[in-house]
């Protein structure tokens, strides 16, 4: 009953949260001064008129604001007015799996590299190697992804043409950009590891494990490591949310055609359906991501269900 | 920059990788396993093989329905898809190439044109290309409802303007009739000799109506018709696929007239917004061309001479508007003085880098024959007098005013180096840079907001006045409040005038005009700066860039070189 309450409870702070966003974004992307039809050369001003009118721009903005809310409710987020001829949704329909496959894959490798390093400086704590394994994750931390990915494409895939460089279909351009968002998660993962494992190791309940004899590949292991995971798992969740929606540099670079390249020039074409659509997709990633988190993160250690 | 062939080991870079690198290694070596090895055919020498043209095209199309779009990269694949009356000629903007109409014929003063169209135009569905295609789709893009944003390319029909405007409600009035199938008669507002220029461009291109009608009204948009499957053209090419940011795919269209003489079998459109991916994906071998050349990379190209490279001028002006209704530019004579304070060899050879013109008058020079007055060039004494005239003793006196721009590096280079002439030149100190964001820009050059602004034209057609026409007094293109009721008359009496060198002689007229009171700072004509793979043949020059796919062939190059050598 309890679990319920809690469930319903947070699901009822993540609803009213998404209203909160997407009422936002709305009213944010209507005050930006220009409009989705302004063009380099310039359209009369009949015409800008003539597609206001067509599109409902001229009603009063609470109106418009209504109309959208409904239409969002039915599944329907608009057409798009920077791709003429797609809908809103059949962008996202479209962006969303790349999207997936490059957080996922991303969010793989990340774990793949970050976790154990983790683990291995934490038991090697203040020797040289640790030292080494620490100072390269910083620094992959401070490097950019528009340094690492460009770098990336250079290496693997023109000078060992063991990738393409670019492009989606039949390429495997796709891998770097998963690569690249790997790399840059897989250092703060790795510190993050080494951190909470620390912390758990010098608990009352390793010692009394390692008094009791417990090999030292068994404590760090079978008792140390639930515990020492459980912040990474706290941060799987935004970091995934982050792949996702932060995927703009890698997709620009190697030309993915994913939701971050939309999320990013549909503010800049003032593609307002466009911009709200991404938004709230995000938005409910985000929610639906803390959601799990807690869920989880309440199974990995019980004393956080109470702090529900 | 790490260079290794594909047969060195491995040990030679393991000893500088970190443990996280190595960890990398391991798992590209893994996925190596079951890709491929370096040796393979690149996707461009599979390409050249199949007869498919790859293409960097800029960014992603903004529609595929030629009254709906105006950008360069989207006229590409309209030009693929459709054709026009006229086509355009593979080597020269002032040749002609039959399209639709087999030959055509102006009336005395080249104010009424017949076009009489082939017999075998046929659509990608089979359905013939009547003149009444086109009188559809003319009546479709000057229609008040569809509010296609370059109607006013059809303004030189008899009543296109008024029509558009809704002043006119009667179609039947616009200056286009179908005298029977295969005959098309357009009545002209005034003599126009390059009118077969002029239907060249997307704009003119006709769209199939049982298509567009079987996805919503004659006047929707936003419909599904243009897209693949749906999609019906009159070109050589037939739309295939379209996925966005990813590409556009155009394939032979078995019912197009002339197709036994189109060469490539297909073309891929792909997207790339970013400069420096796309000139890698030439140097990996994905693309047969690209779209541009990051403009700091064109150095290293060129010290390489490379021959891939090609550099050839394109009808664009690249220039600064004044706000003549605001203090300090309202002041000719100070507009004056910044125009001849900008070195503009300085810029092209030091800044832009990409073989740029230095633009001493407004409308680029032009095979057409026409040659601006060029009266700008920049001269130290001579902008220094006219900013006394201007009444300050010093450019200390200026005040503050700003350049404003569109966020972008190239920009920002540009309006750095002539903040710095302008303070060198006249010691004017409060020059402001101001960046915006594109959309937010174009809304202040509007609302015109703004003292300087930056600004860049590219030519529609081969004629002049696709440059000096948006200077016409309230012109929707001309945003500096600029008015000159001579340099209008001008403009009126050039287009009565069927000589073209009668006409000439005006234009220069009232471009002298615009030089003298000088709204516009001009700073150079544009090149077009890319690259080109040696498998792509028959690709020329051209002024417009408007190629003619059709005549585009690819035939294996065996001296190819693209990235690095070849294994």
């Amino acid at each position: 009953m309890e679990t319920l309450r809690f469930v319903l409870s947070r699901f009822g702070q993540s609803l009213f949260a998404l209203l909160c966003i997407v009422t936002i974004t709305f009213f944010l992307a209507r005050i930006a001064p220009g409009g989705p039809f302004l063009d380099e050369k310039a359209v009369p001003a009949h015409l800008l008129e003539k597609m206001n009118t067509k599109y409902g721009f001229d009603e009063p903005l609470i109106v418009q604001y209504g109309l959208y809310l409904g239409n969002l409710i039915q599944g329907d987020l608009g057409p798009s007015f920077g791709n003429k001829g797609f809908s809103v949704n059949e962008i996202i329909a479209q962006g969303l799996p790349v999207s997936f496959m490059l957080g996922f894959f991303g969010l793989g490798i990340a774990l793949i590299i970050g976790v154990p390093i983790g683990v291995f400086a934490a038991a090697r704590r203040n020797t040289a190697i640790d030292y080494v394994l620490m100072t390269v994750a910083m620094i992959g931390i401070c490097l950019p992804t528009f340094v690492i990915a460009p770098l990336l494409g250079e290496w693997f895939a023109i000078e060992l043409g063991w990738f393409d460089v670019a492009l989606w279909e039949n390429s495997s351009a796709w891998f770097l950009g998963a690569l690249t968002l790997g790399l840059y998660y897989s250092a703060y993962i790795a510190r993050l590891t080494r951190g909470s494992m620390l912390d758990v190791l010098s608990q009352d309940y390793i010692r009394t494990a390692r008094s009791k004899g417990v090999s030292p590949f068994k404590v760090l292991f079978k008792h140390a490591f639930r515990g020492g995971i459980t912040p990474v798992v706290a941060y799987l969740g935004p970091a995934l949310a982050g792949l996702l929606g932060g995927s703009f540099v890698v997709e620009t670079v190697f030309g993915l055609p994913g939701l971050g390249q939309h999320f990013i020039k549909a503010a800049t074409n003032r593609d307002y359906w466009l911009i709200n659509g991404t938004v709230t997709v995000f938005a409910v990633l985000i929610l639906v991501m803390n959601f799990l988190v807690d869920v989880i993160q309440a199974w990995l250690d019980p004393r956080t269900k109470s702090l529900g | 920059m790490l260079r290794l062939s594909c047969h060195q080991t491995q040990q030679g870079y393991v000893s500088y990788l970190t443990p996280l690198g190595t960890a990398l290694l391991g798992l590209a070596i893994l996925t190596l396993l079951f890709t491929s090895s370096c040796k393979r055919e690149s996707k461009v020498d599979i390409a050249t093989r199949e007869k498919i043209l790859l293409l960097g095209n800029g960014g992603e199309p903004k529609a595929l329905d030629p009254h709906i779009v105006s950008a360069v990269g989207d006229s590409n694949i309209l030009r693929a898809t459709f054709e026009g009356l006229v086509a355009y000629d593979p080597a020269s903007d002032m040749l002609h190439e039959p399209g639709v109409a087999e030959r055509w014929e102006p009336n005395h003063d080249f104010s009424e044109w017949t076009f009489y169209l082939r017999n075998n135009a046929r659509w990608s569905n089979g359905d013939p290309v009547t003149a009444h295609d086109f009188v559809y789709a003319y009546h479709r893009i000057l229609h008040p409802e569809m509010a296609a944003p370059y109607a006013s390319m059809l303004y030189f029909l008899k009543n296109g303007s008024p029509f558009n405007r809704g002043e006119l409600k009667d179609f039947s009035q616009v200056g286009v009739k179908a005298l029977d199938d295969h005959t098309l008669v357009c009545t002209l507002e005034s003599p126009t000799p390059f009118f077969p220029d002029i239907v060249k461009h997307t704009t003119w291109l006709p769209v199939h109506q049982p298509t567009i009608e079987a996805f919503g009204s004659m006047t929707d948009a936003f419909t599904d018709w243009q897209k693949p499957g749906n999609h019906v053209s009159n070109g050589a090419f037939q739309l295939t696929d379209w996925r966005i940011n990813a590409y556009v795919k155009v394939r032979r269209n078995p019912h197009y007239w002339d197709a036994e003489n189109v060469k490539p079998n297909g073309i891929n459109f792909y997207p790339i917004d970013n400069t420096f991916t796309e000139e890698k994906a030439f140097r990996n071998g994905l693309l047969h061309y690209t779209y541009v050349i990051p403009s700091n990379l064109i150095p290293r190209y060129e010290a390489k001479e490379d021959p891939n490279l090609r550099s050839e001028t394109y009808a664009g002006s690249y220039f600064y508007r004044c706000n003549v209704l605001e203090a300090p530019t309202d002041n000719p004579d100070f507009r004056r003085a910044l125009a001849y304070a900008i070195n503009q060899e300085a810029i092209v050879k030091y800044v832009t880098m990409g073989g740029q013109q230095p633009a001493y008058g407004f409308t680029p020079p032009s095979e057409a024959g026409y040659d601006p007055p060029r009266i700008i060039k920049f001269d130290p004494d001579k902008a220094r007098s006219f900013l006394r005239k201007a009444g300050y003793e010093s450019g200390a006196d200026v005040p503050e005013f700003s350049i404003i721009l569109n966020t972008n590096d190239a920009h920002k280079s540009i309006a750095v180096a002539i903040q710095d002439m302008w303070k060198k030149t006249l010691g004017i100190e409060k020059v402001k840079i101001q960046n915006q964001e594109w959309k937010v820009f174009q809304q202040t050059v509007l609302d015109k907001n703004f003292n300087v602004a930056r600004a860049g034209w590219i030519g529609d057609f081969v004629d002049p006045t696709t440059f000096l026409g948006m200077w016409k007094t309230g012109d929707s293109n001309n945003n500096t409040g600029w008015s000159n009721p001579d340099y209008d008359r001008l403009l009126e009496e050039s287009s009565f005038s069927s000589d073209t060198a009668e006409r000439y002689r005006l234009l220069g007229e009232a471009e002298a005009i615009l030089l003298h009171e000088l709204p516009v700072l001009p700073i150079y004509w544009y090149t077009r700066v890319y690259l080109i793979h040696p498998d792509v043949k028959n690709w020329k020059p051209l002024l417009l860039d408007n190629h003619p796919y059709k005549h585009i062939d690819l035939v294996r190059d065996k001296e190819a070189l693209i990235g690095k050598e070849a294994p």
